[in-house]
């Protein structure tokens, strides 16, 4: 950090300087362009709408809340990240950040988000979007991460809060469109992730993180993911009977869904030796199929709101 | 003469002033265009009692008073 000038020649000590990249890589980008996305659809589906200014307000704070306890989890979680290969490269165990910048940064930007989204939208979002925050680090990061198998299926509450808080953002309250929108992601978060478990094996056994894949085995997160991925369905589906459903939505997730459960069922159909012939090829597949899932889910949503702002009726 | 080629502390230094810069300045043109939006739409912070006060459809706000008269 220190630049001393001796005999004309600059010596650099301590930690490196890190970049305004480095620290917007503390926030999880890529989480966050998750996040945008579902409080954006959560916010245009609502039946009432704010002022654009106030609107964008509001999704640049959730957005920022939600890196704000990405920042967080970071600062909490920098041991075992430097453990495992998915995360090692992360500002903290890099050396990028000091782990007091990244808890500096995490909990300025949480007050300030809570705050600024308070001011441009109402309370009920803003305690909304508080204890979302206080969910992913306290009781996900701090408390469950480390304790149970089950950390996802908790932990994964945290992730399915965005659309909600935009729903509460545009309406000031929380209806069944809302907790149902909540639903989708709490339900579609486990399999997704332990997809991702069975073909980063080394990494959460490295690290020491309960992973189902390293309490129950491997056989029984292969279940797991079949049994969450039918129960995903029928949440899914149920949106589209809702004021902000529609046939296309309907369409959607109907062919999402089927395609789900088919990789699910792959899944749940082979064993190890079958996954290491080909390097996990499927279970890789249904990771990806997992993200276009969701992405196909909220932008069918997405499509129904502007239908519907054209005068085309739900179901 | 020579030149010592700027070390790449200097060019993270500056990437990081320039970014705080903008987002300082991106906030406070936010809060500037959000205060505006407020006003104009008739948020309830505009009902603050005084003369020349108005409702979002524009007719007078009356105060209404708290203890009538002879009570």
């Amino acid at each position: 950090m220190t630049d001393i000038r001796s005999n004309g020649e600059m010596v650099l000590e301590g930690v490196a300087e890190p970049s305004f990249s480095d620290f917007f890589q503390l926030l999880k980008p890529r989480v966050m362009s998750l996040v945008i996305f579902t409080a954006f659809v959560g916010m245009i589906a609502a039946p009432v709408h704010l002022p654009p200014v106030a609107s964008f307000t509001a999704i640049l704070f959730i957005a920022l809340g939600a890196g704000a306890s990405g920042a967080l989890n970071m600062w909490w979680d920098a041991d075992i990240d430097a453990k495992m290969k998915r995360t090692a490269r992360r500002p903290i165990p890099a050396g990028l950040i000091a782990p007091g910048e990244a808890l500096g940064l995490g909990m300025a930007l949480s007050v300030a988000s809570v705050i600024m989204l308070w001011l441009s939208t109402n309370l009920v979002a803003a305690g909304l979007l508080a204890f979302t925050i206080f969910f992913y680090v306290v009781v996900y990061s701090i408390g469950l991460k480390r304790l149970t198998p089950q950390n996802i299926v908790i932990g994964g509450a945290a992730g399915a809060f965005p659309p909600m808080v935009g729903w509460a953002a545009m309406t000031g309250s929380v209806s069944v469109e809302a907790f149902l929108m909540f639903a989708l992601i709490f339900m579609w978060t486990p399999p997704h992730f332990w997809a991702l478990a069975l073909f980063m094996k080394e990494d959460y056994s490295n690290a020491g993180v309960p992973m189902l894949t390293v309490t129950h085995g491997r056989k029984s997160t292969r279940r797991h993911i079949l049994v969450y991925t039918v129960l995903l369905a029928p949440v899914a589906l149920a949106l589209a009977f809702t004021p902000i459903g529609g046939p296309i939505y309907l369409a959607t997730s109907v062919v999402m869904n089927l395609g789900f459960l088919a990789g699910a069922w792959r899944i749940v159909r082979r064993d190890e030796a079958m996954a290491e012939a080909d390097r996990y090829k499927i279970e890789k597949q249904v990771f990806s199929f997992s993200l276009l899932y969701l992405f196909a889910q909220f932008g069918a949503l997405a499509a129904e709101a502007a239908l519907h702002g054209l005068g085309y009726g739900a179901l | 003469m020579t030149f010592r080629p700027e070390h790449e502390i200097y060019r993270r230094r500056l990437s990081r002033n320039v970014g705080v810069g903008v987002a300082l300045g991106a906030f406070v043109l936010l809060s500037f265009l959000l205060t505006v939006e407020k006003v104009t739409h008739g948020d309830p912070m505009h009902a603050i009692e005084g003369k020349g006060a108005v409702n979002p459809d524009g007719t007078p706000i009356t105060a209404q008073p708290l203890i009538k008269d002879g009570n």
